[in-house]
């Protein structure tokens, strides 16, 4: 009995991962088409990407500040507080500003997303478009997944920036790190490596995330219950699977 | 097409910010991109090193312990094998005298490099396009190792165990290849 429920379960998980990655190749078949309506595209990116920039930009500055604050504290113990700018814009290129952009994206974007998508499976809409012989893929999913792909590495961009500012805010104005050493130990030890990870790690989380997102609300039970389950599950799905990526991600690139 | 209009420039925005941002991080930041931004206003005098050491663009000019310009411009005199350090100082900082002395230090035991001065007695002041004319290079730490060393096998005698031997002879080679000073 228990371990045919477990075998259930297993079951249930492998057709999960099953229906992502189809899911994934019929979205991919969709992306080019999609990219011909721009208009959809463009409302698409608004919703995923402009409408996220207030959240993105209070954590970036904030996030940048604790990490000027704790640096500060930590390396004037070894007497090396010059390297602040380096810990801060290697700290924040490289591992923060993607991982913490992509959670906050899944909170705040991908549950859009998903509870949007939900809903109109829930209200019949996308079986009316079918009926339509309109393709609810290519109108529906692929822009809202396009959207998120192009709007995670610009605002992973504008997070890696604040958030230095943020850090240059409480290391040279607060804690009395001279200015131009904290630029140009930063500009001496950042590569365009650096710079480089941190986008392909921000273009790989937009993908995941936006795939999760659109997959559960595409997939979604056709009820109020199911669609605040699926919500759930795309908060889940996305959290864990942004860091166990960022781990991949950092090992390749190391 | 009013809601149209104003998602249209709010996407626009947002976009425009994102690689405003991504053009900061890739050309801004690391040390190889190009340079934007005016000049700063201040006067600027250069001084000839034999070694700058990690010294970069940006490192602090004090006296005293107070910032009083940055260097703005490090480069290379191929004619007398030396770089020259261009310094910026802010424009209050007007009376400096002429022969003061400029080295390069280090802050704390392992941070960045930065210029030092240690003012001279003329009565004729640094002004735009001056030169300071005694100058004392970085120290750096490995060259320092190495003449410790050096003298520390020297004075030991040539009795000892080979180890100690070949470390000086490999330590007075580098000492000679950067300076023309005999081992003592």
């Amino acid at each position: 009995m228990n371990s045919v429920a477990r075998g259930n379960y297993l079951l249930e998980g492998l057709r999960r991962l099953g229906s992502v990655a189809l899911f994934l190749l019929q979205l991919l078949g969709q992306c080019l088409p999609a990219l011909g309506r721009p208009g959809l595209l463009v409302k698409q990116i608004y919703n995923a990407g402009a409408r996220s920039l207030i959240i993105i930009m209070l954590s970036g500055l904030f996030v940048g500040m604790v990490l000027g604050l704790q640096g500060y504290d930590l390396l004037q113990r070894f007497g090396s507080e010059q390297a602040l700018g380096t810990a801060a814009a290697l700290g924040l290129l490289r591992e923060l500003a993607p991982v913490i952009t992509a959670l906050l994206f899944a909170g705040r974007a991908g549950t859009a997303l998903t509870s949007e998508i939900g809903l109109m499976r829930a209200t019949d809409q996308l079986t009316a478009m079918e009926i339509m012989a309109v393709d609810p893929l290519r109108y529906v999913a692929a822009p809202r997944f396009l959207g998120g792909v192009i709007a995670m590495p610009l605002l992973t961009a504008i997070f890696s920036v604040i958030g230095l500012y943020g850090a240059q805010l409480v290391g040279v104005q607060l804690m009395g790190v001279d200015r131009g050493v904290f630029w140009s130990q930063t500009q001496g030890s950042v590569d365009l490596h650096d710079v480089s990870e941190g986008l392909a790690k921000s273009l790989v989380f937009g993908v995941a995330c936006s795939l999760i997102a659109v997959h559960e609300g595409y997939h979604s039970e056709p009820t109020a219950e199911g669609v605040g389950l699926a919500t759930t599950r795309t908060v889940v799905a996305s959290s864990v699977l942004t860091l166990l990526l960022d781990y991949v991600l950092t090992a390749a690139f190391l | 097409m009013r809601a149209n209009r104003t998602l249209e420039i709010g996407t626009g925005l947002f976009v425009l910010l994102g690689f405003a941002a991504l053009l900061f991080l890739t050309t801004q930041l690391p040390a190889s991109g190009l340079k934007l931004g005016g000049a700063k206003a201040g006067y600027h005098v250069t001084a000839e090193f034999d070694d700058v050491g990690d010294l970069k663009v940006g490192s602090p000019v004090t006296m005293s312990g107070v910032r009083l310009g940055e260097v703005s411009g490090i480069r290379f005199d191929p004619k007398d094998y030396k770089a020259v350090v261009t310094m910026r100082f802010d424009p209050q900082y007007s009376q400096i005298p002429e022969d003061s002395f400029a080295s390069i230090q280090t802050q704390g035991l392992l941070g960045g490099k930065y210029i030092g001065l240690s003012p001279g007695g003329l009565d004729t002041y640094l002004k735009d396009g001056s030169r300071i004319d005694q100058t004392q290079s970085a120290i750096v730490l490995e060259s320092l190792i190495n003449k410790f060393f050096a003298n520390y096998a020297s004075s030991k005698g040539s009795g000892e165990g080979g180890g100690t031997d070949k470390q000086a002879s490999q330590g007075q080679g580098k000492d000679n290849s950067g300076k023309t000073e005999s081992p003592k």
